[in-house]
């Protein structure tokens, strides 16, 4: 397996990605686009799509420039580091690499769709108010030669605005994956305004035809296709999430040297300093398993369960340790909405969330390892 | 840097020459201190089996394996002393020989040691030849290392020392300690202090053990009374020893941080304590929560000592960040025991009850957030090194 370090390609996209979102999509552009009231910023997505990055999962033969999973995960963290609102993970990584398993024209146009960024994703997975997607109860019965897909999925992440819909159901033959475009007769959308100023939808399918070409893989084996794009998503938004750690920890930082009280930086103040270091050695353990679990896609998929749920769990806990330090090291200005704190301790929770909490991914971890 | 092809040959290479060398004997997974060679001019091998092993692995120069070979290593890459110990962990084959030589005055002298030193001193920590303590601590000098008042008087062809050292693991078992010493009593605290190898036997060397609430005596009280010290034992430059200190302590907190990350040998802690506790798996949900997380930690610990290595080989010395390393690995190691107690219950509380030594392995791990830089001193160096906040 390639080296726990990362190589000189992999610094120089990580260097030109940091330079480009500081000047692109600072945390002000996801202020801006709160207080205007929207939840996504096309103009900012086909930006980075010119930068190549939708296609970073995605085959050169498809328009992509097929990267792998640990430099997606170097972007992501990035991403997370100015807490940049686009479907990066919907479409690039989730819906590129579900589409990928499958690999026909087809499933090829698609993908060159999302490099291109013509095309947005979505992935309708969850049910109740938690992660679950073996206990998916949405029906698809057979109608015809097709199907029709009846529930509601929720917490659809950029589901409000993607222009089409990944959507997991129940058929007889067992679980199976849906691609739909979001306009298809029958789906009722409501997007809903998170508390990180993003985007995800409600979708209600009532009755909603579906033919045998809108399966994605085989009926009834949704998890050949499923478990390596959310295992991929689930990579990405760890890294997400490290660089969100990353991005709350250098303001608290900044912050600790800066503010004075009693004459002095408040950061000389040893009860600070042992905060701020063992938060840092937080960041830096998880920093590893994310690391890891970008290599482990790329060296060995069939076996990342393990590298994947430790880096999402770790993940988890680290990014919600770096916001409830950072409010509480910056005292009272933490609190306020002009400060930008908040945004990251919002996102930090819709990431703890998505696609599988920490206690679901320490089950996975503990299953795999006999505990 | 080695393509995939030769490190698939090398792998082959050294599972077959253990194979034939790792007495079966040896390969019982025992780890502890208490079952590994320490060598050393008074070691008595508890068995045969345990002599050979050693005798075999150093002609191989595999009990320093990153050593060049011309100090009785084996110049292993980073990669390839990886495969090595993967295939060590293989066949549950205890290490041939552990000290502080090995792990903690080996590296400083090869940084720091004349031609001279590095071709005495290396070859014998090598072979187990020779024992090493480390004389560090003071009464007064713990979290202060700096402020150490063992000093040592220029009397032209040596230096007279005289002093007291505490702490000083195995010093009743060492041939020789290397200790701080100051040479210079009006330089600032940092600069005054030179590095010297002293001879045990010499006279006016002596040691009394000091018991712990383990019940064992792992460390030693060591005094040094008009003790003649000969001026080719210093390492480094006089009064710059502050700086070999340092880097050693860089090493030696590397070693005790990995304490928390393999001491099952790849199993799950949650699968161990559940075996331990005679229980199928862990009954009490509140502790196999525990246990999960704890596992999800040493995960990923282990993960970044490897990133780190990676790192360092990549030319990036790991430094202060061997704080870090420190912290985590030590913290996780208490962490790891206390969850064992809580398993075996009762049963973890007999010293000498079926469950063996758990009581003493639970006691001896209170003192790795103390040994070689308190968990606060570890912090204090990553705040105000590593982030760089301002002193007080």
């Amino acid at each position: 397996m390639e080296k726990l370090v990362k190589s000189q390609d992999e610094t120089m996209l990580a260097d030109s990605a940091r330079g480009f979102l500081d000047d692109a999509a600072p945390v002000s552009a996801l202020r801006h686009l709160r207080d205007a009231g929207r939840t996504h910023d096309p103009d900012l997505w086909q930006r980075i799509c010119g930068m190549g990055w939708a296609g970073v999962l995605i085959p050169e033969d498809a328009g992509g420039s097929d990267m792998g999973h640990a430099a997606a995960g170097m972007l992501a963290h990035e991403m997370g580091r100015t807490l940049v609102n686009s479907p990066f993970l919907s479409s690039a990584v989730i819906a590129a690499t579900a589409l990928r398993q499958v690999a026909d024209a087809r499933a090829m146009d698609a993908m060159a769709a999302i490099a291109a960024g013509r095309t947005t994703y979505a992935l309708a997975i969850d049910e109740t108010h938690k992660f679950a997607p073996e206990a998916t109860a949405m029906t698809a019965g057979r109608s015809g030669n097709g199907f029709r897909l009846s529930g509601t999925k929720r917490f659809v992440i950029d589901g409000g605005f993607a222009d089409r819909i990944l959507v997991l159901a129940r058929a007889a033959e067992g679980l199976t994956l849906f691609d739909l475009p979001a306009d298809r007769a029958g789906m009722d959308r409501t997007a809903l305004n998170l508390i990180d100023g993003r985007d995800a939808a409600r979708i209600t399918f009532g009755n909603v035809e579906a033919t045998g070409d809108d399966v994605l893989g085989q009926v009834g084996d949704a998890m050949a296709v499923l478990k390596p794009a959310l295992e991929a998503g689930q990579a990405a938004l760890a890294a997400e999430m490290s660089g969100l750690a990353a991005g709350a920890f250098d303001m608290t930082v900044g912050y600790l040297k800066e503010r004075k009280q009693f004459g002095r930086p408040i950061g000389s103040f040893q009860a600070l300093q042992h905060r701020a270091a063992h938060l840092w050695c937080e960041i830096e353990v998880t920093a590893s398993a994310v690391l890891n679990a970008g290599r482990v896609l790329d060296g060995n998929p069939g076996e990342a369960a393990l590298a994947v749920s430790l880096a999402k769990a770790r993940a988890t806990s680290t990014a919600q340790l770096a916001v409830m330090e950072g409010v509480q090291m910056h005292g009272g200005i933490g609190m306020t909405d002009e400060y930008d704190m908040g945004f990251y301790m919002k996102r930090a929770r819709v990431g703890a969330e998505w696609l599988g909490d920490y206690g679901y991914h320490a089950e996975q971890v503990a299953a795999l390892r006999g505990i | 840097m080695h393509a995939e092809g030769s490190l698939t040959e090398f792998r082959a290479e050294i599972r077959s020459w253990l194979e034939q060398n790792c007495p079966q004997e040896m390969r019982d997974g025992r780890i502890t201190d208490d079952a590994i060679c320490w060598g050393g001019k008074n070691w008595v091998f508890s068995s045969d089996a345990q002599r050979l092993w050693l005798e075999r692995a150093a002609a191989r120069g595999l009990t320093v394996p990153r050593w060049p070979s011309e100090y009785g290593g084996a110049g292993l890459s980073r990669a390839e002393e990886k495969i090595f110990l993967e295939e060590m962990e293989r066949i549950n084959a205890r290490p041939p020989l552990k000290s502080f030589g090995i792990s903690m005055l080996g590296p400083a002298l090869l940084h720091f040691g004349t031609p001279e030193q590095k071709g005495h001193y290396l070859p014998q920590i090598a072979r187990g030849e020779i024992r090493w303590c480390q004389g560090y601590s003071e009464p007064g000098a713990g979290s202060d290392l700096a402020s150490v008042q063992t000093r040592g008087e220029d009397k032209g062809d040596h230096w007279l020392v005289n002093g007291q050292k505490i702490w000083t693991s195995y010093a009743d078992k060492a041939d020789w300690i290397f200790a701080l010493v100051r040479t210079d009593r009006d330089a600032p605290k940092h600069k005054g202090i030179s590095f010297l190898l002293i001879d045990m036997e010499d006279p006016g060397v002596t040691t009394r053990p000091i018991r712990l609430i383990s019940g064992a005596s792992p460390f030693c009280e060591t005094f040094f009374d008009n003790v003649q010290v000969p001026k080719d034992r210093i390492v480094g430059e006089e009064n710059r020893g502050w700086d070999v200190a340092k880097y050693l302590l860089t090493h030696e907190r590397e070693m005790i941080s990995s304490g928390g990350t393999g001491l099952s040998g790849g199993r799950a802690l949650g699968a161990v304590m559940a075996q331990m506790a005679g229980e199928p798996s862990l009954q009490d949900p509140t502790l196999r929560a525990a246990a999960i997380r704890c596992e999800l930690d040493a995960l990923a610990t282990g993960l970044t000592i490897e990133r780190y290595k990676d790192m360092a080989e990549a030319g990036n010395g790991v430094g202060d960040a061997s704080a870090m390393l420190k912290y985590v690995g030590t913290e996780l190691n208490k962490r790891r025991h206390e969850l064992i107690m809580s398993a075996c219950g009762s049963d973890a509380l007999e010293w000498d009850g079926p469950a063996g030594s758990r009581a003493a392995d639970w006691l001896r791990t209170k003192a790795n957030s103390i040994e070689g830089g308190t968990s606060e001193v570890m912090l204090t160096i990553v705040a105000r090194r590593i982030l760089g906040l301002p002193g007080a």
